[in-house]
């Protein structure tokens, strides 16, 4: 009897997590068969679902009309640097906050998280004008400095929380083994903080790769990455699902394909601390 | 040579103070035991000494250099965690050899330090194992071998046997002894077990609520305690006090007698009289614990097996030469 209801349950919940992850990925799956269409099955009523005719015209549309390639590269610069520069930048802030914490540790952290609470739009304007000033507008160095400073303070808190979790005692020893603190980090600290870097620098390429206000504004052409790609399908004469949809594709392709392979450790990254 | 003097040393944490003055003289390749009850500043000391907390007040000398500003790294000490410590990235190999890469020694002389330092400690078939591939017995031997693989002016231990089953504890005490003597390095040794510090000790240091009550050999502390804190700490069974007209017969506020220094004897031969509460039998001694009437409770130990039960009559003789006299703040008088 026990046992008959547990293997219900185990089947409830099974097909509820199938459901539910079908429900979320849909929309991805819609798209990518939308960018197998033509153009005007993709909006036709009622849609067809996988029988329909299959083309890949719209890929080589896309990449006639513009550039993928130059998008492609500029959105792995932009991601990638502003990553890098965010690790550069964090990895010693959150060393000091985790392990020598003075009175205001706390109040700066929040401080940090609370920069993320306020919308981009509030400050869009001065940035423009600063931007303009300085002639970054349109440029991939511009494009990394804002994604860097904007994701600078969850990329602080995630590390912050993963170096909280090495014990001192270890950092200590190495401390009285002679290594300096720039050896300290180098040696100790950083190979045991590996699986909380990998999944920090994951998550904010991901950010990066999909941020669309600061990119969308401040770039146009030759610094534009694949979110101004995507939107230069939704023109004033209308929207072109297909081409669109193909265009989307190729632009989260890359990413989708990282993710995929580290999922163990974005879930991990995400549920540290939370989960002993 | 490890020559390490105390000066005045005082710790605090904001307001609360952990170390009140320390004065203290460790001779080179000594084995000194700093011993007291949890929070007593004990490890604060240590750390202290290593540099890993900096100093409120005074002066450490290590052969007679001033290095409270001296970072950690630059002492020339190493230290042994209660938690070992160990890298857990790094083989057993990397985990000795740490230290020696920082110093910038050249790979080959690394690799003889650290085989030869292995071969001392038995750790030579795990030299490529990771610290979580090894038993506890063996992850403290490692711990050990980090300390001495870079010759340092003194060991410092911060209760390193204390996660270790029993029977290990004993043999990894002997090992240690054994070891520090074999390489004549001044040690500091902290615990709170004071059977540890009586069987390690070339000399004890009885630390309470952060101030030194007192330094000297384990016999000495023994047998001439400076006070009743002291007296109640080493000893096990802890000695036995008795207050009142007894204590003031002999010009004393309190006076103290250790269990093994009181006689056992049949009801009506003298001494004091009282009724078993509890009797353990060991085999090889067997304790008491005597109710006194006024005295209160009392411990005894008799050598070997004794047939006294609970309930039995008894009087306890206590040994006049080994009664032990303090004044009315807690000091040793003597004469």
């Amino acid at each position: 009897m026990a046992r008959m209801a547990t293997t219900r349950r185990v089947a409830i919940s099974t097909a509820a997590a199938w459901l539910f992850g079908f429900l979320i990925f849909f929309p991805i799956l819609w798209m990518v068969l939308a960018s197998f269409k033509t153009e005007l099955e993709a909006f036709a009523i009622p849609p067809s679902f996988l029988f329909f005719h299959w083309t890949t015209e719209n890929y080589a549309t896309v990449q006639e009309r513009s550039d993928y390639l130059l998008h492609a590269l500029n959105s792995i610069i932009i991601a990638g640097g502003s990553t890098v520069i965010a690790l550069l930048i964090a990895i010693p802030a959150a060393w000091s906050m985790a392990f020598s914490p003075t009175k205001r540790t706390k109040d700066i952290l929040l401080w940090m998280l609370s920069t993320k609470m306020m919308p981009p739009v509030g400050v869009l304007v001065p940035i423009y004008l600063i931007y303009k000033t300085f002639g970054l507008l349109d440029s991939r160095i511009g494009l990394v400095f804002i994604l860097c400073l904007g994701n600078l303070p969850i990329v602080i808190w995630m590390l912050f929380t993963y170096f909280k979790e090495i014990p001192r005692d270890i950092l200590e020893a190495a401390r009285m083994d002679g290594a300096t603190i720039g050896r300290e980090l180098v040696y100790v600290l950083t190979p045991m903080a590996i699986p909380g870097l990998a999944s920090t620098l994951l998550l904010n390429l991901i950010l990066a790769w999909n941020e669309a206000f600061w990119t969308l504004n401040l770039s146009t052409s030759n610094a534009a990455p694949l979110t101004t790609f995507i939107a230069s399908y939704s023109s004033p004469e209308g929207l072109f699902w297909a081409k669109l949809s193909a265009a989307s594709t190729l632009a989260i392709a890359p990413i989708l394909v990282l993710g995929w392979f580290s999922q163990k450790q974005l879930v991990r990254g995400l549920t540290f601390g939370a989960v002993k | 040579m490890g020559q390490i003097t105390l000066q005045g040393v005082q710790k605090s944490f904001g307001p609360v103070h952990i170390i009140k003055g320390a004065d203290l003289e460790i001779a080179d390749g000594s084995f000194v035991v700093f011993v007291g009850p949890s929070g007593c500043g004990k490890t604060t000391l240590l750390r202290l000494i290593a540099g890993l907390e900096d100093v409120s007040g005074g002066n450490i000398l290590i052969d007679g250099k001033n290095v409270v500003d001296t970072p950690p790294a630059k002492r020339g000490l190493s230290m042994v965690f209660q938690s070992y410590a160990l890298y857990p990235h790094m083989s057993v190999r990397g985990n000795i050899g740490f230290g020696l890469k920082m110093a910038g020694l050249p790979r080959d002389e690394i690799n003889r330090k650290v085989e030869a330092a292995a071969a001392t400690l038995n750790l030579t078939p795990y030299l490529d194992r990771k610290p979580r591939e090894l038993s506890g017995g063996q992850r403290q031997r490692v711990a050990i071998g980090r300390a001495i693989v870079r010759e340092p002016k003194a060991f410092l231990f911060d209760e390193p046997l204390s996660n270790l089953d029993a029977a290990l504890r004993v043999q990894m005490r002997i090992e240690v002894t054994r070891l520090q003597k074999q390489l004549g390095t001044t040690a500091i040794y902290v615990t709170h077990d004071q059977v540890e510090a009586m069987t390690m000790a070339d000399k004890i240091v009885v630390l309470n609520g952060g101030k030194i009550e007192q330094y000297g050999s384990p016999l000495e502390l023994y047998e001439r305690p400076a006070n009743l804190f002291v007296a109640g700490f080493i000893g096990s069974p802890k000695m036995n006090f008795v207050t009142g007209e007894l204590a003031s017969e002999r010009g004393a506020a309190t006076i103290g007698v250790r269990p093994e220094h009181l006689k056992i004897e049949r009801e009506g031969a003298g001494g004091w009289p009282g009724t078993i509460a509890v009797a353990e039998h060991l085999g090889s001694d067997t304790f008491l614990y005597v109710e006194a009437g006024p005295l209160g409770m009392l411990t005894a130990r008799h050598v070997g097996e004794l047939s006294l039960g609970a309930g039995d009559r008894v009087s306890l003789v206590p040994d006049p030469a080994r009664i032990h006299r303090f004044d009315e703040s807690g000091n040793a008088l003597r004469g």
